[in-house]
């Protein structure tokens, strides 16, 4: 990058890989470098997976790190979902470690070979918005299912005086159909941020060298110190917005499934 | 002022509100460990409400930080 005024928004672009656009009534549907990553998350993650799968009596390391997985999704539903949430554990699971993964895929430091760029899918509001809205179904599919239209009384908590219902329902209308959108804006909005930091901090690192003199030098050498300290924080807020993300999910199908 | 100044200045005014949610989320986290360590024995048990306070504080900061966001780069 020459220095000359920083794009932090460029490492966000979506285009094809073969850098053909494929049109399909009047859709562009062409395979581009978001797919490619969420083949190689989803790759990543079959590979995890299948690895740990040995059913041995004594486990080895890789089985002991895949039961450990699975007992911290299947404790985490248990606690939080209770009864009858067992059925859930895939899709938190599948959820979770698909966003961590993405998340994790997403900040490797693989840009410095040339030609390479890993992608972060959950940078984007569209793959986010779409796991939230999987969410978001499967609660309203869970809930109007098992309680039919008792399923609405959510909106109406317990012990509350009965003057005060015509405020409090639509606000507790209002919270619960912002849940799809608040769950999907978090995720995008922390991995973006991240991004857009560390692509700050590199050019700057690249601008200081670049300028010279003993004041670049210095400039680039405290962005780099910088650099370490917000990936070491980068793959904390990794971890915790997959976290998050699960948590919520498995709350909110926690009110689908008892109502309060 | 030139409308492009006042994009910037309203930029980063809108990013005052990230640091409000730091001392959120600052707050949220020193009032578990104080608690916790008084009595460390309930500590484990109430980690998912932990994060859940997290994440209500944090996505307030987040939000303020996607208006800084649609100021310079959407506003046209």
């Amino acid at each position: 990058m020459s220095a000359g005024k920083i794009d932090p928004m460029e490492q966000f672009k979506v285009e094809p890989v073969l850098g053909r656009h494929i049109d399909l009534f009047g859709y562009d549907i062409s395979f581009t470098n978001s797919a490619l990553f969420m083949f190689v998350v989803a790759a990543l993650l079959f590979v995890f997976m299948v690895g740990g799968l040995q059913r041995k009596l004594i486990p080895g390391k890789w089985q002991l790190m895949v039961e450990g997985a699975v007992g911290f999704i299947d404790s985490m539903v248990n606690v939080n979902i209770g009864k009858g949430g067992k059925k859930f554990a895939p899709y938190i699971f599948s959820l979770f470690f698909f966003i961590l993964f993405a998340n994790l895929v997403g900040v490797l430091p693989l840009a410095v070979l040339p030609g390479l760029h890993t992608f972060a899918v959950t940078s984007h509001i569209t793959v986010t918005a779409v796991l939230a809205f999987f969410s978001f179904g499967i609660v309203l599919a869970v809930g109007l299912i098992k309680h039919g239209f008792k399923f609405f009384s959510l909106f109406v908590p317990h012990g509350a005086p009965v003057w005060l219902m015509p405020v409090i329902v639509p606000v507790e209308l209002i919270s619960f159909l912002v849940r799809p959108f608040s769950l999907g804006l978090r995720l995008f909005v922390a991995m973006t941020a991240g991004h857009i930091l560390l692509e700050v901090f590199g050019s700057f690192v690249v601008q200081g060298i670049a300028a010279g003199g003993p004041l670049g030098w210095v400039v680039s050498a405290l962005s780099f110190a910088m650099i370490v300290g917000v990936s070491a924080l980068e793959l904390l807020v990794c971890a915790i917005q997959a976290y998050v993300f699960a948590l919520l999910t498995s709350l909110y199908l926690h009110d689908a499934v008892h109502l309060h | 002022m030139t409308d492009l100044g006042a994009m910037y200045i309203g930029a980063g005014l809108a990013a005052i509100g990230i640091g409000l949610a730091a001392l959120g989320v600052g707050n949220v986290f020193g009032s578990f460990l104080e608690g916790a360590l008084r009595n460390p024995g309930a500590a484990d048990g109430q980690q998912g409400r932990l994060f859940i306070g997290f994440a209500a504080s944090e996505l307030l900061g987040l939000i303020a930080f996607v208006v800084a966001i649609l100021i310079l780069f959407v506003v046209k």
